[in-house]
């Protein structure tokens, strides 16, 4: 099986619109604030991001804000998978 | 058992978290002078192109501090008296410890040319210099900066965010050529050009010319004059080592550590920009000016100075930045040699990006996604990731991790090879999605 198509925008855009999750790369991470700073309903994701802790925050949109912004590609989103979350 | 740590950088505040995980009652002690304490310093060239304010910067609430528990002094230490295990203030009172952390940072080296201490000159090395420059900005029409590396470029960029005309000034024949290769030097430089900043190479600064006081232009090594009203410099960073070399601890460039930390005293450890960390891959003491290092180095040295003897593995050095708009990760052994726009090492660099085993270099792109990779007899050596990042992370893992790369070694360096989908067929059989 080919694994191409995570390149195409297309298949990201569903990944982000399906239930998911921010998760940081805290070695990428300079705490800066930008992500912090254009959250808009004021989650402090820069926090998240120094533990290295997903922001499993139910009030948080998923809106992709922090993840466009972030100048370091510390954040990406990824489904949550209630099936796999136990396995891991 | 009583902590102090001198420095409020990352380094610092790392080592009160590691010191805090493993020895509750401890005391931590914190010294520095900077007015601001802790905050995020790559974080300036964010708040210099406006992309957030200066508030932002400071990642940390009281009470975040609070529940860390420790005393902060601002207060500049001006002697370390091994003798009497204290250090002394500058008011002349002494405070003894048990551990000492050295975490003093570095600071830009000057800029040695006639006119350096003009009213116009800057650097970008604090939050005060970001300020500065936004003050004089708001004044100024024209800016010139020299300099290599990330900051230089920070500086460039942030002053055309803000509305000035920007001369870049480059000794060499391409930019940051210790580390990046021509064509991706090239890609960097033509699109600073297309933004608007006017690019000048084989350009050395030799005299700031002022007027009451003021910059007003600058006089090249080739005879060229240019009028402005700002110059701005990045050309290295030295340790802040005075400190240590005074009480005769072991310093080379920065102050010489071993795995667990250690300086040549037992009871000092020093952490993040000012220490030159041993490397058991290479057997030599690097420098490594990058955010995370100084994090993972600091808190080493808390778990080290609360008796945890933890060695400090170098991971692998990377760093994520944007130049010229262009997200870009170096990851691993890269480059080499020499920039003749750098004394030393940078901000945001590592010496181990140019320790050069042998190695075949792979690369393939397009327009402004490009990938170049260092491929090994068994592993992957290095690669620099130019603007999409999907591979950045597998790459990161699998240089990081050695992993033997022989099931793909061929097709990588196969001609035309499509690099990219070489790497990612490969992380996928790695890491198989059900």
């Amino acid at each position: 099986m080919s694994f191409l198509h995570i390149f195409k925008k297309s298949a990201k855009k569903r990944a982000t619109l399906a239930q998911g999750q921010v998760v940081p790369d805290s070695s990428r991470c300079v705490q800066c604030g930008i992500c912090t700073y254009n959250c808009p309903i004021e989650i402090d994701v820069r926090a998240y991001a120094w533990r290295g802790e997903a922001i499993h925050r139910s009030e948080c949109l998923t809106c992709g804000e922090c993840v466009a912004r972030c100048p370091r590609g510390v954040l990406r989103f990824e489904r949550t998978d209630l099936f796999r979350a136990a396995a891991k | 058992m009583r902590h102090i740590i001198i420095g409020t950088g990352v380094a610092a505040l790392a080592a009160v978290e590691s010191i805090r995980s493993v020895e509750r009652g401890a005391e931590v002690i914190l010294l520095g002078d900077d007015p601001y304490g802790f905050y995020s310093r790559p974080g300036l060239a964010y708040f210099l192109s406006g992309e957030l304010t200066d508030k932002a910067l400071f990642p940390k609430t009281r009470e975040d501090y609070r529940r860390l528990g420790f005393t902060y002094r601002k207060a500049r230490v001006t002697k370390i008296l091994r003798d009497d295990t204290s250090v002394q203030l500058e008011d002349g009172s002494l405070l003894t410890y048990d551990r000492l952390l050295l975490a003093t940072g570095a600071f830009a080296t000057p800029l040695a040319v006639p006119g350096s201490t003009l009213q116009g000159v800057v650097k970008l090395d604090h939050l005060n210099d970001a300020r500065n420059i936004l003050k004089l900005a708001k004044r100024g029409r024209t800016a010139v900066v020299v300099g290599g590396g990330i900051t230089a470029l920070e500086l460039a960029e942030g002053l055309l965010a803000r509305g000035m005309s920007v001369h870049y000034l480059l000794r060499g024949n391409r930019y940051w050529s210790n580390v990046l290769d021509e064509q991706e030097s090239r890609i960097i430089e033509a699109r600073l050009q297309e933004e608007g900043i006017t690019l000048h190479f084989h350009s050395e600064l030799q005299e700031i010319i002022g007027r009451s006081g003021r910059v007003n232009s600058v006089r090249l090594k080739n005879g060229k004059t240019l009028k402005c009203d700002l110059l701005a410099y990045a050309i290295g960073i030295q340790p802040r080592a005075d400190l240590a070399r005074e009480a005769g601890l072991n310093v080379e460039r920065g102050i010489l550590v071993d795995e667990f930390m250690q300086t040549n005293d037992p009871n000092i450890c020093a952490a993040g920009d000012v220490a030159q960390v041993y490397d058991r891959i290479s057997g030599r003491s690097v420098l490594d000016s990058l955010w995370n290092a100084a994090r993972e180095q600091g808190y080493a040295a808390g778990l080290n100075m609360a008796g945890r003897g933890t060695p400090y593995v170098k991971s692998m050095p990377f760093n994520v930045t944007r130049l010229a708009g262009l997200t870009t990760t170096i990851i691993g052994a890269v480059g080499h040699g020499r920039d003749d726009d750098l004394v030393g090492i940078a901000r945001g660099d590592s010496e181990t990006w140019r320790e050069l085993p042998n190695a075949i270099v792979a690369q393939s792109g397009f327009d402004v996604n490009r990938v170049r990779i260092l491929v090994g007899e068994k592993k992957l050596i290095g690669a620099v990731v130019m603007g999409d990042q999907t591979l950045s992370v597998p790459l990161q893992t699998i240089i990081a991790k050695q992993i033997d790369i022989l099931a793909m070694r061929d097709k990588l360096l196969a001609q035309n090879a499509k690099i990219s989908d070489v790497i990612v067929d490969f992380w996928s059989n790695l890491n198989p999605v059900n």
